[in-house]
């Protein structure tokens, strides 16, 4: 154990956690986003894997990272297009619905990536860049300034949602019809409107948290997410739809994550018992959702379909 | 200002509004008098874009239009105070105004809003904090927050769906006050109530609807309470009921520093003591939300109680099962009749059984035994005039009064001498209504102990022996009827405390 306590250690067990936290954290962004507007996306472990693959694929036939983000975002505001189309305009209960999107991204990944012969080409993933001088300052600069561009994007979502959120019209306008349709339908809001770009947001961040991981990695493959998504929607509970506390929830999950693999490569834990460490992060899913199963703050519309005439 | 023209709308086997004229004339209140589902309702959804009518037409300032949305109502002038408020919760007052004000992008800067939110309410008297949040505010309040919101779209026609239903009396005389400033801008109002005495105070012409035709247009200056009443209900209605005083006679049910938590976790009801004796009605006045849910939940044992003890007949039964608080002889209208009350998918007879049917004569061996169920739900449906067309109805395909109706058939014929029953005659019609109160009397003069829990101050003041007002979870004082009138109680609905 005395092998982890040290300055190396867990400078790069920090900063690990810091680069694995980021795609939590662009997905539960993006779910907070639907959830404040009323609508619960189980989907999004789906749309990750999308994004992920679409962005694998990009940057393996084209070599460039942004056309890759970009074309993951652009699948993932498909799916969420199509989920809203289902949810929002068709009225289909949110929960079945997103099991259905899940089970879709799960599978078409899976076989348009069998479809490529021969073994699995690695990509060029992102680069770390060291932000100009505050990455030189020495512990802290390694910690939190020499990260992909991604991880980056990431943390700047943070002040960016809130924001939309709390400071714009539109932002309003998701909180009114997360709470009482009715009464923003009863102002000339569009509750339909709003919603859908509350999807297609959220949608469009859970396929960029996919990219992030691939283009991390670097490499695709079955069930790459391996329930991030899933967690990413326990950590919008966590957070209580709160941007700071949804990060505070990332990185713990991000934390955790590195210091079991720090843990496996330092040989503290090894064979049958990594197995068990290997659990921590689902365990701590169920923890986190026991503890904050109270639910204050949860938005009073959430997964009710809205229809006037009712 | 507004015309509406031979409005006809029919939903699948009714018609809830045929042939309707109503006109709406700037500097006047027009009051729509009706009972419920006479079709007042679904008349102002039709102005308000939220129903579009199958026949007829909509005319403003002389010009035909198609009324499609909200929206499309407040760009035209139209403003509406809905009966169950449409605010945010969450929201601040501010930000209720806010919404759907601004472009769909701006960044929502609410000082302006704020600072015409002042001057609006110094104005027409509808004081209230911008910054407070919905949630944080009294029903009152609330509602002056829905006024605003129409002022602030230019509302040149305000439509105020029961504004009263849910106020206090002293509160009552402010929203007038503003509704005549209001009406002396030049605005057009519509009035929409059932209680004649607020009518006949506030209108300039009145309309009566019922059974989705209008039946009488006239003033209030040559119409009287007892003649809209006739118009409104079909036949003579009794307004003054005479209730026979006799002597109540031993506590029956006691309830002693009752605490009792509240969905949020918060103080829902606050040290209660109150005790009711056979034969009385103890009547629990106040104002929607103020704990009343929650006491009758926890008598009933359906909300467990922190502290303080409940008896029934001197035996302890604070913090038991429902079932047990039946086996000592209460019963339970439950507020919500169609949540609480009855189960909707269910037959009549089913509804009507489901207390005892577990127990003979309706099972036997495990099985029920529907000669004997069906033999007893006849004779209750006689006794209790319940209007259904079979016993194997749907129960919620009846209308409101007559789910009421199954609802107290079954809990007052179980032998029940402790009953709590709770707003049993909301959303009801007159006649419904009428035939409740005659239950409640009749069963108090066989001498069950009451506890009638009500927002309506008219029904408390006209039923109970005493009169008890809740505010914010506490018993702020308890009257005999000679000394309960409607200011002092309404007065201390508001949690003042007399002088």
């Amino acid at each position: 154990m005395s092998e982890f306590f040290t300055t190396t250690a867990i400078v790069a067990t920090l900063a690990s956690g810091i680069r694995l936290s980021a795609p939590f954290l662009i997905a539960a962004l993006g779910e907070s986003v639907g959830q404040r507007a009323g609508v619960l996306n189980l989907g999004v472990e789906g749309v990750m894997l999308i994004g992920a693959y679409a962005a694998y694929n990009t940057a393996l036939e084209t070599g460039n990272v942004l056309a890759a983000v970009f074309v993951a975002i652009l699948m993932g505001v498909l799916m969420g297009a199509i989920y809203a189309f289902i949810t929002v305009v068709m009225h289909a209960q949110q929960g079945i619905s997103g099991i259905g999107i899940y089970l879709f991204g799960l599978g078409i990944t899976d076989l348009l990536f069998q479809k490529q012969v021969g073994t699995p080409k690695p990509i060029d993933g992102l680069q770390s860049t060291s932000v100009p001088l505050l990455g030189d300052i020495p512990t802290v600069g390694e910690i939190f300034f020499r990260h992909n561009a991604l991880v980056y994007v990431a943390y700047l979502l943070i002040p960016v949602v809130w924001f939309v959120v709390n400071r714009t019209t539109f932002g309003l306008n998701i909180r009114a019809v997360g709470e009482t349709p009715e009464a923003a339908d009863t102002l000339g809001v569009s509750v339909t409107w709003t919603r859908v770009s509350a999807i297609l947001i959220g949608n469009g961040l859970a396929a960029l948290a996919g990219a992030a991981l691939a283009l991390e990695i670097g490499i695709f493959q079955y069930n790459l997410t391996a329930g991030q998504g899933f967690i990413a929607i326990a950590l919008v509970y966590f957070g209580a739809w709160r941007p700071s506390g949804i990060m505070a929830g990332a990185l713990l999950f991000g934390i955790v994550s590195s210091t079991v693999l720090q843990w496996k490569t330092l040989g503290i834990v090894s064979g049958s018992a990594s197995s068990f460490t290997a659990m921590a992060p689902a365990v701590l899913t169920i923890l986190v959702l026991v503890v904050v199963s109270r639910r204050i703050g949860q938005p009073s519309a959430l997964t009710k379909p809205f229809d006037r005439s009712d | 200002m507004l015309e509406m023209r031979g409005i006809t709308k029919r939903f699948p086997g009714v018609v809830a509004n045929e042939g309707v004229d109503f006109t709406v004339r700037s500097g006047r209140v027009h009051t729509l008098l009706g009972e419920n589902g006479a079709g007042k309702s679904t008349l102002m959804k039709i102005l308000f874009g939220l129903y579009r009518p199958d026949e007829g037409s909509v005319h403003l300032e002389g010009t035909e239009v198609e009324i499609r949305s909200p929206a499309d109502a407040i760009s035209r002038g139209i403003g509406m105070i809905h009966q169950h408020f449409m605010l945010v919760p969450t929201l601040t007052v501010a930000e209720n105004v806010a919404l759907g004000l601004g472009g769909a992008w701006g960044s929502s800067d609410l000082r302006p809003i704020r600072q015409r939110l002042v001057e609006v309410s110094e104005r027409y008297g509808l004081e209230v904090d911008p910054d407070a949040f919905i949630w944080q505010l009294a029903v009152g309040e609330r509602q002056r927050v829905e006024i605003l919101k129409a002022l602030f779209r230019n509302a040149r026609i305000l439509v105020l769906d029961e504004p009263t239903a849910v106020l206090t009396p002293p509160e009552v005389t402010d929203l007038f006050t503003t509704l005549r400033q209001l009406r002396d801008d030049g605005r057009g109002l519509v009035f929409i109530s059932h209680k004649l005495h607020e009518v006949m105070e506030i209108s300039d012409e009145i309309t009566v609807l019922r059974d989705g035709r209008i039946v009488g247009n006239t003033v209030p200056e040559s119409s009287s309470r007892e003649s809209l009443a006739q118009m409104m209900v079909g036949r003579p209605v009794l307004f003054t009921r005479t209730v026979q005083h006799h002597d109540p006679g031993e506590d029956r049910l006691v309830v002693r520093d009752l605490v009792v938590q509240g969905d949020r976790g918060n103080l829902a009801v606050d040290k209660v003591s109150l005790s009711v004796r056979a034969g009385e009605i103890l009547g629990v006045a106040g104002v929607s939300g103020n704990g009343q849910r929650e006491l009758a939940e926890a008598i009933f044992g359906l909300r467990p109680v922190e502290s303080g003890g409940i008896d029934i007949d001197g035996v302890p039964a604070g913090s038991l099962a429902p079932k047990a608080v039946r086996s000592k002889g209460m019963a339970y209208v439950p507020e919500e009749r169609m949540r609480d009350g009855v189960i909707g998918e269910f037959t009549v007879a089913e509804n009507l059984v489901l207390v005892d049917h577990g127990s003979p004569p309706y099972t036997r061996w495990g099985f029920l035994r529907f000669g004997a169920i069906k033999r007893q739900c006849t004779k209750l449906v006689q006794r209790y005039s319940v209007k259904t067309p079979m016993l194997e109805t749907l129960t919620r395909s009846l209308s409101g009064g007559n789910i009421q109706k199954v609802v107290i058939a079954r809990e007052f014929s179980c032998g029940a001498e402790v009953l709590v029953v709770s707003q049993p005659t909301r959303g009801i019609d007159v006649g419904a209504a009428e035939y409740v109160h005659e239950q409640l009397l009749g069963q108090r003069a066989a001498g069950a102990a009451i506890l009638l829990i009500s927002e309506d101050l008219d029904e408390v003041l006209q039923m109970s022996d005493r009169v008890a007002v809740i505010f914010r979870g506490q018993i702020m004082d308890q009257l005999p009827r000679s000394e309960a009138t409607a200011m002092r109680v309404g007065r201390l609905m508001m949690g003042l405390k007399a002088e």
